[in-house]
């Protein structure tokens, strides 16, 4: 029987949802490809209490080690680990969700093994290949990976998340048997603090763009109605560029690609690289002074109109529910 | 200090995307080639660095047919000093561009290889990973500042949840996000200069001999459209639609 590794993406001890998206595209290849055995690998300081709460997923091994080496990411690093783990157990597979961490790390694995690599897949096709957006989301590819051995990357928000089937998972605490990479060091990480739902795991998503404006109307507008929601807060480009928001709430092909239950687009216009983002999003509402603007034409429900007036209003009545 | 920018040729991100009816590719009549912008930001970033006397000289290398000169010299025209053309008729996935650009990096005295972190036609963002794996030097990806000294660089790279400050040693590679810069347009003298800038023209296949890509296209398709929305007229029916309609609040 084939294996397949899946990267268990965790910091500080909190597993990262996006990799039982993974999960569930590598039992989808399991199931549709080849059957397989799924092991896991997860990494740095807090993959102890990360792996024992996967454990009851179904996986086959898991291997984990909080070395220090691992605590700050470090590319290099985490391919090796990853291509340790697969050496050993001779697994065909490595499967990491789309984030920035898999996508930086992956492709490291991929030249090692001289693998080739499918990004940001949507779709496992029963014919072997995968599916995957191309064209910021304009046309839909299916690729075939040549080699024999095969990488993947997961888009997190075209795959349910797996459940917990019971039983347990063997975990093995493993040491990495490689020297660590001296050429990069880790001088900063600053990941501001975020009361909200995350972007990518949020049921509700509002949204704001140049429309809006300035962070000071996203505080007076926006996250009042994202509160009342409990959504998470998204943004075009236009005002991230600005410097109005932070950078890591883009919503687009060069940002988060998100699909929730509701999306609200407030004085956003709805450029192709904005919709690559959010145009698998349940339900979306579009409010916009605009009635031309091109979010009309994906938007489940439109308001025209002035968003200074609407928004408030819709914050105030949700409120009356 | 000498620096590389690979520079890939994609269509107009403005443009109108469409599917062949047989779904053998995209269209491509009559759509503009660009130079991808990320790759714009790399040329850029390169041309900041140079007027701050950090680097000597930029070359820009480009993988695909013969067509693609014309964003060479787009990149020469905002200020590249000089280009390689690897020329290929036939497509080349992130893999086989990673190896051709391997090669040409090990021809030249490059201290550093600056280039977009992902083609907005393929989305696969693999080629500047792929190339450090290939090369065995270390990359930060993603950046939105670069700092260049004589013997490291440092990134600012943009990753999930926040930002991440990294220092790497020489040479090094360095993917561009959307927030390093805001490139120039070429300049009108600047693009009569191009035109004499030197531009060598290299086959693929004689720099690396196995032309087969790891990652082959079988079809294409077009996305489902969505179905049609409607205008609500006001706020109240707005929440009403929401909660009994769509049942999501
Ligand atoms: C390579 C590349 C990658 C990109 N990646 C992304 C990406 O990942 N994500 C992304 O979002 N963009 C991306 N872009 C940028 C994208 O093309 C657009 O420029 C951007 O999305 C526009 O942002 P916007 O809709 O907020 O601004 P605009 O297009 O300016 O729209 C503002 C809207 O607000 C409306 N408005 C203004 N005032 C009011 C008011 N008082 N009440 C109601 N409505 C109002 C206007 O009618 C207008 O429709 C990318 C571009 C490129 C070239
Ligand atoms: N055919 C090509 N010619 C030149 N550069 C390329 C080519 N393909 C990829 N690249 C480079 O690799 C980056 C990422 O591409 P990709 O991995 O295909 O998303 C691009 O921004 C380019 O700098």
């Amino acid at each position: 029987m084939s294996k397949i590794l899946l990267f268990i993406q965790q910091d500080q001890g909190k597993l990262n949802q996006a990799s039982l998206a993974a999960l569930t595209a590598a039992q989808e290849i399991s199931f549709k490809h080849e059957s397989a055995e799924i092991l896991g690998i997860c990494l740095g300081a807090g993959a102890k209490n990360v792996v024992s709460e996967i454990a009851t997923y179904g996986l086959a091994n898991i291997y984990y080690s909080e070395n220090s080496i691992f605590d700050k990411y470090i590319a290099s690093n985490y391919a090796k680990a990853c291509v340790q783990i697969m050496q050993k157990n001779d697994c065909k597979y490595l499967i990491a969700s789309a984030t920035t961490t898999g996508k930086d790390f992956l492709p490291l694995v991929a030249v090692k093994l001289s693998a080739g690599q499918a990004s940001d897949i949507t779709g496992v096709n029963p014919d072997k290949s995968f599916r995957r957006p191309v064209y910021a989301g304009n046309a839909l590819a299916d690729v075939q990976i040549t080699t024999d051995k095969k990488i993947i990357t997961v888009r997190g928000s075209s795959f349910d998340l797996a459940k917990s089937v019971g039983g347990s998972s063997q975990l093995e605490d493993f040491s990495p048997d490689f020297q660590p990479s001296t050429s990069v060091t880790v001088l900063e990480y600053q990941i501001p603090e975020n009361s909200r739902p995350e972007l990518t795991e949020a049921k509700i998503i509002v949204s704001g763009g140049r429309g809006v404006g300035t962070s000071a109307n996203f505080e007076k507008l926006i996250f009042p109605l994202a509160d009342k929601l409990n959504a998470a807060v998204g943004a075009s480009r236009a005002v991230v560029d600005a410097g109005e928001v932070p950078n890591d709430w883009q919503v687009g092909q060069t940002g988060k690609i998100v699909a929730p239950n509701l999306y609200i687009a407030i004085g956003l216009s709805g450029a192709i690289q904005h919709l690559a983002g959010m145009k698998d999003s349940k339900v979306i509402v579009a409010i916009n002074k605009d009635a031309e603007a091109p979010i009309f034409e994906v938007a489940d429900y439109g308001i025209v109109g002035d968003l200074f007036q609407i928004v408030p209003e819709l914050t105030q009545k949700i409120n009356l529910l | 200090m000498k620096v590389l920018v690979p520079v890939k040729s994609v269509l107009d991100y403005a443009a109108k995307i469409k599917v062949k009816p047989d779904g053998s590719g995209i269209e491509k009549d009559g759509i503009k080639q660009i130079v991808n912008p990320f790759d714009e930001i790399a040329v850029e970033e390169a041309l900041r660095l140079k007027t701050a006397g950090k680097i000597s000289e930029i070359t820009v290398v480009g993988i695909g047919p013969e067509e693609v000169t014309t964003q060479l010299r787009y990149a020469m025209a905002m200020g590249a000093d000089q280009a390689i053309l690897i020329k290929s008729l036939n497509a080349v996935d992130s893999d086989l561009a990673a190896r051709a650009i391997t090669e040409v990096f090990k021809k030249g005295s490059y201290q550093l290889i600056l280039m977009g972190k992902q083609a907005i036609d393929s989305d696969s963002g693999q080629t500047p990973q792929l190339l450090a794996g290939y090369l065995e030097i270390p990359h930060a990806s993603f950046a939105s500042k670069v700092e260049l000294s004589a013997d490291k660089v440092k990134v600012t790279r943009e990753v999930d949840g926040g930002f991440e400050v990294v220092e790497s040693s020489l040479p090094a590679i360095v993917s561009t996000d959307l927030r390093l810069n805001e490139p120039r347009y070429a300049p009108l003298p600047g693009i009569m200069k191009a035109k004499t800038k030197p531009l060598e023209i290299i086959e693929l296949h004689s720099l690396v001999n196995d032309l087969t890509e790891k990652v082959k296209v079988i079809k294409y398709h077009s996305p489902e459209a969505r179905k049609a929305g409607r205008l609500v007229s006001s706020v109240d029916e707005l929440i009403s639609a929401l909660k009994n309609e769509a049942k999501v609040i």
